[in-house]
């Protein structure tokens, strides 16, 4: 098993393209760090006992500052290093779920619309049209905001970041929904696919079993690169004010907070946590394109 | 022709309607109009008397029809937050977004066409790697991050750019403009840039793509044996070629304009719809999020249209089948 997969194409020209292991190397620096935020980081951002206001405003190591803060810490005391952990742990948190629950529900609907066809065909599509001419950052603010209205005040708080998930998830799936559509009209037509059918097999059992691991390959591609969407518009929403309350702040709040000292010499309580969002989606992205070309041969 | 125009008309009521009941549904059933509009201490008979004189009992077709001829006379009803009118609210910000999304796209026309044609001509040129390889990490760049990343740049550290606001503007009957002033377009250049990035990388990887594909045709290929200067080849027989599928994107762009334009606005406090918008979220005004949801579908319907005409303009083939 190992061995055909050293084999594989994929790890054959992953091997040849530097710019994809530079990028993998930074995604798995990042995403192991923030799951490892607990174990890792000096001090917790959540915690009140665990910093304190005497530490505030410390510039990096290099710039003279504390030796316990590597990067400094913000007007608070935090250490900016324990923050970032926490909030790409959040950050990734909510955009990895949403990349699943749109994954789910749009390759759902995806698959069945293009299996069954017909009625249920043209009103899956139909939504998805007028969703696609909607930007996905309207659509995530409007249920955001219809939320705010239909949750009573006492919940708000702690389902925000079940709101901001299913907000992200919701705007995010028609992609899915298209390519799933797409390729079974493709497939379903194959003697493979209709030898199964014939088998008088259940349709789920032919749409799982047999149409779904064919069509993986793009499907894929398109969940890398809605996930560096999905952590784009989380950080967009949390920048606006709109997404996650500034006690548990996720990199776009972190940016937010920056934002206040742009105009005084803290630099780095807003580069910091903004190189290190950057770096996560040029690095997922790179990934992405690199994955289309793996699955796309005629493109290399 | 005629025909073309009225079927599209047509499309475009049946989209209209359909926000205008998003929007409806919304004020009707995402939280009680009348406690948003009372106080606590109103009893619960004024409260019956008023949702009763405001037609809140009537059938669901019957306040449908009412919210929609409403709106077609201008009455957009009011703000739950300022108590004011919303169709006078989001009249004074349109100027300020169509300003500063005009002037996005034009810098993203002006820029992204020409550098388009030229990394297609000369693929294997440095120039050309390095302006892919900028655009790659302008797609990777979230919009806020550009805004902050030049305000520090321009604003705080050269200090040549005012950083938030529209400057000076100047009142034109109703239309505030800065394009009459110094101090507005100083005001201007910052949030433009800002929104305007993402849609050139777009349009620029766009027009790369497709003059690659028409380079390659057979009658560019006649062209050239015919001696025609590379000049006219280039600009004449090639691009016009690629101009229908650029400006269906720039069209579908237009949304992509409006719902950054929220983001921009917001690092710029930039007093446009988008910074209403995002106000009234945050203090649930459904009603200005309603009439904000029409009036942006208003303005997309109206692109789309005009994109279609505009494909008649451009391709003379399209004329020739519409008229068969």
């Amino acid at each position: 098993m190992l061995a055909r997969l050293l084999r594989s194409d994929g790890v054959y020209l992953f091997l040849r393209s530097p710019a994809a292991i530079v990028a993998a190397l930074v995604a798995v620096l990042v995403v192991g760090g923030a799951f490892a935020a607990p174990w890792i980081a000096t001090s917790n951002p959540y915690d009140l006992a665990s910093f304190s206001l005497m530490d505030g405003l410390l510039p990096p190591v290099w710039q003279g500052g504390d030796p316990r803060f590597l990067l400094g810490t913000d007007d608070q005391g935090r250490d900016m290093v324990s923050s970032i952990l926490y909030g790409a742990r959040l950050s990734l948190t909510i955009a990895i779920m949403a990349m699943v629950i749109a994954t789910v529900l749009g390759v759902g609907l995806g698959l069945a619309a293009g299996y069954f066809g017909g009625r249920f065909d043209a009103i899956v599509m139909r939504i998805a049209d007028v969703q696609l001419a909607l930007p996905a950052i309207l659509t995530a603010l409007l249920i955001d905001g219809i939320s705010r209205g239909v949750l009573p005040a006492s919940m708000q708080d702690d389902l925000r970041v079940a709101v901001l998930t299913l907000a992200i998830a919701l705007s995010l799936w028609v992609n899915f929904a298209r390519t799933a559509r797409a390729s079974v009209f493709v497939e379903r037509n194959k003697d493979y696919v209709q030898a199964a059918m014939i088998m008088g097999q259940h349709p789920l059992r032919v749409m799982l079993r047999h149409i779904l691991p064919n069509i993986l390959g793009p499907l894929l591609v398109i969940m890398t690169v809605d996930l560096a969407s999905a952590i784009l518009l989380e950080a967009t929403l949390s920048f606006l004010g709109i997404g996650l309350p500034a006690d548990s702040p996720s990199l776009g709040t972190l940016i937010r907070i920056g934002m206040q000292f742009l105009l005084s010499g803290e630099w780095w309580i807003l580069w910091v946590p903004t190189l290190f969002l950057v770096a996560l989606v040029v690095s997922i992205n790179v990934l992405g394109d690199f994955l289309r070309d793996v699955f796309n041969p005629r493109l290399r | 022709m005629a025909y073309f125009i009225l079927k599209r008309l047509v499309q475009s009521v049946f989209v209209m309607l359909a926000v205008a009941f998003l929007a409806f549904s919304l004020f009707r059933f995402v939280g009680d109009p009348i406690s948003q509009m009372t106080g606590v201490e109103t009893s619960v008979q004024d409260q019956d008397r008023l949702r009763e004189e405001l037609g809140l009992n009537d059938p669901f077709v019957v306040q449908f029809y009412r919210f929609t001829t409403d709106m077609l006379r201008g009455d957009f009803g009011f703000s739950y937050r300022t108590r004011q009118p919303v169709g006078d609210m989001i009249a004074s910000r349109i100027p300020a977004t169509l300003e500063l999304g005009i002037v996005a796209l034009l810098i993203s026309l002006i820029v992204g066409i020409p550098s388009g044609v030229y990394t297609a001509l000369r693929p294997r040129g440095i120039a050309t790697q390095a302006i892919l390889m900028t655009t790659l990490v302008g797609v990777s760049i979230p919009t806020f991050v550009i805004g902050i990343a030049l305000i520090f740049l321009f604003g705080v550290q050269l200090g040549w750019l005012p950083t938030f606001g529209r400057g000076g503007t100047v009142d034109l009957g109703g239309w505030t403009t800065s394009f009459l002033t110094v101090d507005g377009w100083r005001a201007l250049i910052l949030p433009a840039i800002t929104l305007g990035v993402y849609q050139l990388t777009l349009t620029m990887r766009l027009v790369r793509a497709e003059m690659m594909e028409v380079m390659r045709s057979d009658y560019i290929r006649f062209a050239t044996a015919r001696g025609i200067p590379y000049r006219s080849l280039h600009y004449r027989h090639a691009l016009a070629n690629t101009m229908v599928p650029v400006i269906t994107i720039i069209g579908l762009q237009f949304g992509g304009v409006i719902a950054f334009s929220i983001v921009t606005e917001s690092v710029f406090q930039w007093p446009g719809m988008g910074l209403l918008f995002l106000e009234s979220i945050r203090f649930v005004d459904i009603p200005v999020m309603g009439v904000y949801l029409v009036v942006i579908a208003f303005f997309f319907v109206l692109v789309n249209m005009a994109v279609d005409l505009l494909y008649l303009a451009i391709d003379p083939r399209l004329r020739v089948k519409e008229a068969a």
